[in-house]
């Protein structure tokens, strides 16, 4: 396995109970080391089901998650995971959180890292977990995560019931972390707009699917938005994600094939309308930049 | 040193809007040769944006041998651009010529077209 990869899924499926319907089925990507990648969906389309199998804290029904080059157990100590809800004790104080976080991970604790994460958010050590509002103690979660120095950081909705200023702020802190410590962050959402200036790489989820994998880059560069007149020439050769006439114009998201007819208008869509446009349209085929290295 | 304003409506690219105000910093002389400009972890933990987009637009930057890097200490001005800095002569005239222009009752739309319009026709085909 070579260790340029942070995370890989190989025709991945998940069914909870034996009868139960799969909550993810035939993932297959890769996610190079150093990455911040968004995954996307809408809710119950399988994100926390594949951050869940990422962190190690459930087995894969058929398929294999490799993390870090091992096991998603063996990777654990290397890995960093703030689950949606935020598990945390609320009796304790932050300083005796983060005390807990390192008996919790003897040997590989960072004592100043943690405590740099809870004073960039000018918290009092000695306030208690339950006296905190949602921001502060999705930042006390983040410490006790980034205090294990993990190479890889997973992040289960991290901005939700975030107000906008903590979510600059935390998104701020993250992207420090990056850069410092080049570590791979995997965050979910369900709005995309949150993560577009954040995130290079794109896992799009749907109906327990990855619909699209890759850099956003090149997700992008490889759909044209166009326009022209309904009854030219078809998009023939095309893939069509999604089109749509109204009156006498054609308008379409497509991975054009060759090149496009010269009176048609293309242009660069924006990650939501590429985001939108494939999960609108389930049927359409999905793609998955560079997953074949 | 510079602080960069990212407007996420712009419609510029992340990477070429700091591009622009660093040259920006640079032709109002707020940054000057031998300046350091601030590293990637500084500017992404006040915008929040990704790390690869303040190094790519550094990477152009520094192909346009405005700025060096230099291991481990960081990305320096290499030269100024433009010859006028922000206490130039040709900006106190520029500002007296504002004064008058507003006293002759001009608005700022009236300003801004009349100066684009000489612009155009003393820099034509000139990159802008």
């Amino acid at each position: 396995m070579s260790s340029d990869t942070a995370l890989r899924a190989e025709a991945v499926g998940k069914r909870f109970g034996r009868r139960g319907g799969w909550a993810l089925r035939d993932c297959s990507f890769r996610l190079p080391t150093g990455r911040v990648c968004a995954v996307v969906g809408p809710n119950g389309a399988g994100k926390s089901t594949l951050l869940a199998l990422a962190a190690g804290l459930t087995a894969p029904t058929e398929g294999s998650v490799t993390v870090l080059g091992r096991t998603p157990a063996a990777a654990r100590p290397r890995v960093g995971f703030v689950a949606q809800d935020k598990p945390l004790y609320p009796q304790l104080t932050i300083a005796e959180t983060l005390r807990m976080g390192a008996d919790l991970n003897p040997g590989h604790w960072d004592d100043g890292h943690a405590a740099r994460v809870v004073a960039g958010g000018d918290l009092d050590p000695r306030a208690r977990v339950r006296s905190l509002s949602g921001g502060q103690r999705t930042r006390v979660a983040l410490a006790l995560a980034l205090g294990k120095r993990p190479e890889l950081l997973l992040l289960d909705e991290p901005m939700a019931d975030l107000d906008p200023l903590a979510r600059h702020e935390l998104m701020g802190t993250l992207m420090a972390q990056a850069a410092q410590y080049g570590t791979t962050i995997v965050m979910s959402s369900h709005v995309v707009a949150e993560l577009e200036d954040s995130c290079d790489h794109l896992l799009l989820v749907g109906d327990g699917r990855i619909r699209l994998a890759g850099e956003i880059d090149e997700l992008l560069a490889a759909h044209r938005r166009v326009t022209g007149a309904a009854d030219s020439a078809g998009l023939g050769a095309h893939t069509v994600v999604e089109s749509r006439v109204t009156g006498r114009q054609l308008s379409a998201l497509i991975r054009p094939a060759g090149p496009l007819p010269g009176d048609w208008r293309a242009s660069a869509p924006s990650l939501e309308e590429l985001v939108l446009g494939h999960l609108r349209n389930p049927g359409a085929p999905g793609l998955h930049e560079g997953s074949a290295a | 040193m510079v602080d960069y304003r990212i407007d996420r409506h712009s419609g510029v690219a992340t990477y070429v809007q700091i591009v622009q105000q660093t040259k920006q910093a640079l032709r109002l002389g707020l940054l000057e040769p031998g300046d350091r400009l601030p590293t990637a972890r500084e500017v992404v933990e006040a915008t929040a944006i990704n790390p690869n987009t303040v190094l790519k637009a550094y990477r152009e930057l520094e192909r346009e041998g405005l700025v060096e890097a230099r291991r481990g200490l960081g990305t320096f001005v290499r030269r100024s651009l433009g010859t006028a800095p922000a206490d130039s002569p040709l900006r106190t005239e520029l500002e007296e010529w504002a004064d008058r222009a507003r006293a002759a009752g001009l608005e700022r739309d009236d300003v801004a077209a009349l100066f684009t319009a000489v612009l155009d026709k003393h820099f034509q085909g000139d990159p802008s």
